[in-house]
């Protein structure tokens, strides 16, 4: 580790913390209808979309119907998704003259897309066509961010709201999150990239004659694409598909290290905003920082042992310098990019997953593997450190609810969470997003683990190794994150239909239970704060929400971790080798 | 329900107009004038022939250019048609051997140094266009003697062609492979 490396880290969660106050109050104004300098340009916009869809913007909706409308919305989408890709070889945009995608694989990319997983089982630069990519992959990163913040809004409103049984409106909470929050970033942020030379183009790939011809090899193909406007959204959107199977460690998604830093800065800027979003709106901004706080030390954790893993380098490479200096980064350098190195490398890795972003620099496979156990345990911990734009905030507002129960428990009174008390119904919803997450993982996995045929066949690294590439694959699908342990061979039937059931019900059994307990919050009267009532505003709150979250986590994880990524620790440090 | 059904067909239709056509054509648009060169992928141009981009790396075997490091990308490695990195874990026999394999037969070369890492790794992408300044470096006397040049002049060049970090700060030192062999060539080219 260096201390130019830790300076590098502390700068960029330093950015994160400069807007998180500024980016919470504009989106408070925007989902609470109040007026924004955007608004003379974008209410016309607005307006005419409701005019067109039909929507009446007046109309509040029970959580049922919230629920309904999202559902049906990403049913749609789904759809629109999957005949997009079983036409293309006929639609226009296609300059390589590509091939409709296969059904399983298809399944798979429309519901990892339209789920805001962004789990890649094909390879982009050989499959999907630019119509795809701008028409489908896009759109799709755009409205299943621009969902998950709606529906952190209707979960914040369920909090804050009193005696009162609708939640919003889901089709104006999401037209407003794209137009207002997600548009403008991306417009701004994809013409960053593209300063940086990150492509924005629609011809077809290049044919480059190679200055030192390889034998036979004469020539380099150079994939080409609308790189950019795909490469904002997928980062300011938590999505994390990338244009190309590289992702952004391809110097055409990824260039310089300071596209780096507006990558990395763009997984986190909303979902750290929607804290102070989350404190604003409750009428408690000290709880906003309270969770922001829990999450800024799980996220300071997580950075320094993956960096100081990937550091210490891969002891079994005898004959080589891993040790840093002004000439190198030195450490496991496997599958890391040399204008990046270690330091950035391990950043990365940490806010993707501690997002459900997914989107990678470097790959998580090659990674040692205390380094790797890093963005497996991110997911694992339900992607609560910032998070997912939205997700990531009810997913946390789901563990605040048991922090706050389990404190009431240990004092002996009735829990309450901001005047709300916590009863018997909202303690089982919690529950059910608690459990089903784990249940989902560890049987897809478990299956995938006895199977030959089709499970372990598919691995590219075998002893524990491998189990960790079948864990990996399953907990990011389950967790909506869409990175991998990607040495698996994930295009199959098994992986294609598991991994796209996984992510459906990691994505819509964690929103329904959700949108419930927010409902019931919403509808409940509101108690004044008494002595016994557990301040959700102090440190020790903060401490307490932490150990709810690696308590869970740890209770449900550690034996197949211990399976891993901790048994291959100890066995690289005996020098066995698989 | 119904109703929410034909917004939700609807607004399908609406949002692919806008996010997938609208946004990305404009985006194209205004890159396009903006910045033309870097919107293209930075094509370097000879004799009315494509050579290469500056962000992609290339690979080389002849002694006298410096090597890039391993790839996983396609069959040779290096295609920019199929990024890849090689996501073998550390416990894998087949990462140790290659390694093993690789480093000495860059140690024959330069016997008794240790190899620098990025020289026998696999990046993530496949397409680094990047060494280390350590992994230039440890090529200099090589290539120095391949192309009949002194090694302090090679020396010179190869920081003439190393990028700091951004700000002094971001990113970490790196020497462009392409751009420093297409130099080599320019001052002193391979007899072939």
């Amino acid at each position: 580790m260096t201390l130019n490396g830790w300076l590098q880290i502390l700068l960029f969660f330093a950015l994160v913390l400069a807007v998180t106050k500024p980016l919470g109050v504009f989106m408070a104004r925007v989902f609470n209808r109040e007026r924004t300098f955007l608004d003379p340009l974008l209410r016309p916009i607005e307006r005419l979309i409701y005019r067109l869809t039909g929507v009446d913007e007046t109309r509040e909706m029970r959580w049922t119907e919230y629920g309904a409308a999202m559902l049906s919305f990403s049913a749609v989408s789904m759809v629109a998704l999957y005949l997009l890709q079983r036409l293309q070889a006929w639609l226009p945009f296609n300059p390589q003259n590509l091939a409709n995608i296969e059904p399983s694989s298809a399944f798979n990319t429309a519901a990892s897309f339209t789920t805001n997983t962004n789990w890649q089982s094909y390879l982009p630069e050989t499959t999907m066509s630019y119509l795809t990519q701008m028409a489908g992959l896009t759109v799709q990163n755009f409205v299943s961010a621009a969902g998950g913040i709606a529906l952190a809004i209707a979960f914040i409103r369920g909090i804050a709201q009193r005696k009162k049984d609708t939640l919003g409106n889901f089709w104006v909470d999401m037209t407003r999150a794209t137009l207002w929050v997600l548009l403008p970033f991306c417009l701004v942020g994809a013409l960053a990239l593209v300063s940086q030379g990150v492509v924005q183009n629609l011809k077809p790939y290049d044919a480059v004659t190679l200055l030192d011809p390889q034998g036979e090899v004469k020539t380099q193909t150079i994939a080409q694409g609308p790189v950019a406007s795909q490469e904002a959204i997928k980062m300011w959107g938590t999505n994390g598909g990338g244009f190309f199977n590289a992702n952004s460690a391809h110097p055409f998604e990824n260039p310089t290290p300071l596209s780096n830093l507006l990558e990395m800065f763009a997984i986190f800027a909303i979902s750290a905003g929607l804290t102070y979003t989350l404190g604003q709106m409750t009428g408690s901004p000290k709880h906003g920082w309270a969770v922001f706080g829990a999450m800024a030390l799980l996220f300071f954790v997580g950075v320094s042992v993956a960096y100081w893993a990937e550091a210490r380098g891969n002891p079994m490479l005898a004959g080589t310098d891993q040790a840093a200096s002004a000439l190198q980064s030195g450490g496991n350098m496997e599958g890391k990019e040399v204008r990046f190195g270690i330091a950035n490398s391990a950043l990365f890795a940490t806010a993707t997953t501690d997002a459900s972003c997914g989107a990678v620099n470097s790959m998580h496979d090659s990674f040692t593997p205390l380094g790797g156990l890093v963005p497996l345990a991110n997911i694992m911990l339900g992607e609560v450190v910032f998070g997912g734009v939205g997700a990531g905030m009810y997913g946390v507002l789901i563990y605040v609810v048991l922090a706050v129960f389990i404190a009431g428990l240990m004092v002996g009174r009735t829990p309450e969470y901001l005047g709300k008390k916590i009863e018997a119904y909202d303690v089982k919803m919690a529950m059910l997003t608690v459990l089903i997450f784990p249940m989902t993982i560890l049987i897809f996995t478990a299956i995938s683990s006895v199977s030959p045929a089709f499970g372990t066949s598919q691995l590219n690294n075998s002893g524990p190794h491998g189990l960790s590439e079948m864990l990996y694959a399953f907990t990011s699908g389950t967790g909506n994150n869409g990175s991998a342990f990607a040495g698996i061979s994930a295009n199959t039937n098994w992986y294609n239909s598991a991994i796209g059931a996984a992510m459906l019900l990691g994505r819509f059994f964690m929103i329904i239970p959700m949108l419930a307990l927010a409902g019931n919050l919403g509808s409940k009267k509101a108690v004044p704060p008494s002595l016994g009532t557990f301040p959700v505003t102090t440190p020790l709150f903060a401490t307490l929400l932490v150990s709810v979250i690696v308590i869970v986590g740890a209770l449900t994880f550690f034996p197949v971790l211990s399976l891993g990524p901790i048994v291959e620790h100890l066995l690289m440090q005996a020098g066995q080798t698989f | 329900m119904v109703k929410n059904l034909i917004t939700a067909v609807l607004m399908t239709i609406v949002t692919t107009l806008i996010l997938g056509l609208v946004y990305p054509l404009v985006v194209t648009g205004l890159a396009q004038i903006m910045f033309k060169d870097k919107a293209n992928g930075q094509l370097i141009e000879r004799n009315g022939q494509i050579i290469g981009s500056r962000l992609i790396g290339q690979p080389f075997s002849s002694p006298g250019y410096f090597r890039s490091r391993p790839s996983a990308a396609g069959a040779i490695g290096y295609d920019a048609g199929a990024s890849s990195g090689s996501n073998l874990g550390p416990t894998s026999q087949k990462l140790i051997d290659r390694v093993r394999a690789d480093a000495e037969k860059l140690q024959a070369e330069n016997p008794g140094k240790p190899v620098p890492i990025d020289l026998v790794t696999t990046s993530a992408s496949g397409l680094d266009p990047h060494i280390s300044p350590a992994g230039a470096e440890f090529q200099v006397p090589r290539v120095a003697r391949e192309r009949g040049m002194n090694e302090n002049q090679m020396r010179r060049i190869v920081a003439e062609f190393t990028e700091g970090r951004e700000f002094g700060l971001l990113g970490e030192p790196r020497v462009n492979v392409l751009l420093l062999n297409l130099k080599l060539d320019e001052i002193k080219p391979l007899r072939k």
